[in-house]
């Protein structure tokens, strides 16, 4: 994971770094202007749950190829408080503090995909992935 | 999507050269196969871009970002929106299962008025929301005992109702109406303090009729005073018995008294749903029922509480802010 372009998550500007690196790697890729604003949406959402919730952490964006396919995928690492119930999180209104943004949730419907693991008291790694269609 | 771009783009075509209602309409009708093809607000915006670029070639840089600036603010919006009717779709799934646990517990705490020799029974229970936090529980197993619960939880909604299952069954474990008021108390009082979470109190009053000799015998935990009115001398009592909410502390003691009924003595049980007015602060609720009750006296007992009930909504503006029970019990 090392290789791939990270963003280090401490301050709010880097929440907009982190937007910036995925939408210019969603570019490159070929994703279209509407997938690019998505993909930079789902990058915000997790670099803001690193910021509001972690104090600090990374994102790291990679390409990804499957049989031939394109993709992006989006990893948002943290040594924050960790979450007790991963799969509770993915349902709408499970915390309120999803006022600040759309959640975990809002994030699954912009992606194709949605990984979370979770210990509590160590840490939080969400992986996220769209393909090229 | 292919085909709906070039259908958006004729249409937005004809109403730039021709700005009438017509063109409008058929925008409007757009949306039905948009959303049917699963279009998102922010893809249509796009998708208006590119229109825009096709019908109007050199457009402004400034246009064309605008464009771009709104499918980004889209994109966030199409996203609440949809946690929004998500979180919709979900509470129609409470609002469903609230109505079958509303009638579960019906079922459950359905109370049979029993019809003892020379008494007259009569009892009304509303509930302010879907679930009863207020319960009546009667017993009249033979000729000689005929007994009455009546109770009310702190609290509405779910959590009392489920608190109020276990007070039924508390009660049903009795079995027997001739068991002492102050021993029934002590029971459920041990029952509660070991099985409901701290914030959970109930509030009861009890009394068991002796149909041989016609003496009441009651014991309250932290109930609202029932009203016994003597019909000889035309005066009201409180039936007032001290002793602490069920459920607050483990081995408490209740005191119990005996009073004797003649005929047309009545007796009226309420939950403090009844006397409670919440818009009308000096209002001496009490009273106001005591000379209602009077005037009504020569009435059955349904016809009574069924007048009373009428003239205390009234009063509330036909609003219940608590859980409503009456229960009255007339000697004849």
């Amino acid at each position: 994971m090392r290789n791939h372009p990270t963003v280090k998550i401490v301050t709010e500007l880097d929440i907009v770094a982190a937007r910036r690196l995925s939408r210019n790697m969603a570019k490159e890729i070929g994703f279209g202007v509407v997938d690019q604003a998505r993909i930079a949406t789902a990058t915000s959402e997790l670099a803001k749950n690193i910021y509001l919730y972690a104090t600090t952490g990374e994102i790291v964006v990679e390409k990804i190829e499957k049989n031939g396919q394109k993709g992006i995928a989006i990893t948002a690492i943290d040594n924050g408080p960790g979450i007790a119930n991963p799969h509770k999180i993915l349902e709408d209104g499970y915390t309120k503090s999803t006022s600040q943004g759309a959640g975990l949730p809002g994030v699954k419907r912009l992606m194709d995909s949605i990984q979370i693991n979770s210990e509590l008291g160590k840490g939080t790694v969400v992986r996220i992935e769209k393909w090229l269609k | 999507m292919k085909e709906l771009k070039v259908q958006y783009e004729k249409v937005l075509s004809d109403y730039l050269l021709n700005q009438n209602e017509s063109n409008l309409y058929i925008g409007q009708n757009l949306v039905r196969q948009l959303m049917k093809n699963n279009i998102s607000p922010e893809d249509l915006v796009s998708i208006h871009k590119q229109s825009m670029e096709n019908i109007v070639p050199n457009l402004p840089e400034e246009v064309l970002n605008s464009f771009d600036f709104l499918i980004e603010v889209m994109v966030h919006f199409g996203l609440k929106l949809k946690e929004h009717q998500s979180l919709l779709l979900k509470q129609e799934e409470i609002r469903i299962e609230m109505e079958i646990a509303a009638k579960i517990q019906n079922l459950l705490l359905e109370t049979k008025i029993p019809k003892p020799n020379g008494l007259d029974i009569g009892m009304v229970s509303v509930p302010v929301r879907k679930m009863n936090g207020d319960y009546v529980h009667f017993m009249h197993d033979d000729e000689k005992y005929f007994s009455v619960a009546i109770t009310d939880v702190v609290g509405k909604g779910v959590p009392a109702a489920l608190c109020m299952s276990m007070v039924k069954y508390g009660l049903d474990t009795l079995e027997y109406a001739n068991s002492n008021p102050s021993y029934v108390l002590e029971v459920l009082n041990r029952i509660i303090e070991k099985s409901v979470d701290d914030s959970m109190f109930v509030s009861m009053f009890y009394g068991r009729y002796d149909l041989e000799n016609d003496i009441f015998t009651f014991g309250s935990a932290g109930h609202e005073p029932a009203l016994y009115y003597n019909s000889k001398e035309q005066t009201f009592t409180d039936l007032d018995s001290k002793g602490l909410l069920l459920g607050v502390l483990p081995e408490i003691k209740y005191s119990q008294t005996d009073i004797h009924l003649s005929e047309n003595d009545f007796i009226i049980m309420v939950t403090d749903g009844v006397t409670e007015f919440r818009n009308m602060k000096n209002f001496d609720s009490r009273t106001y029922i005591k000379e209602l009750a009077k005037s009504l006296r020569h009435l059955s007992a349904q016809e009574m509480y069924d007048k009373i009930f009428e003239n205390l909504n009234k009063l509330n503006n036909f609003r219940l802010t608590d859980d409503f029970t009456i229960v009255i019990i007339k000697k004849y």
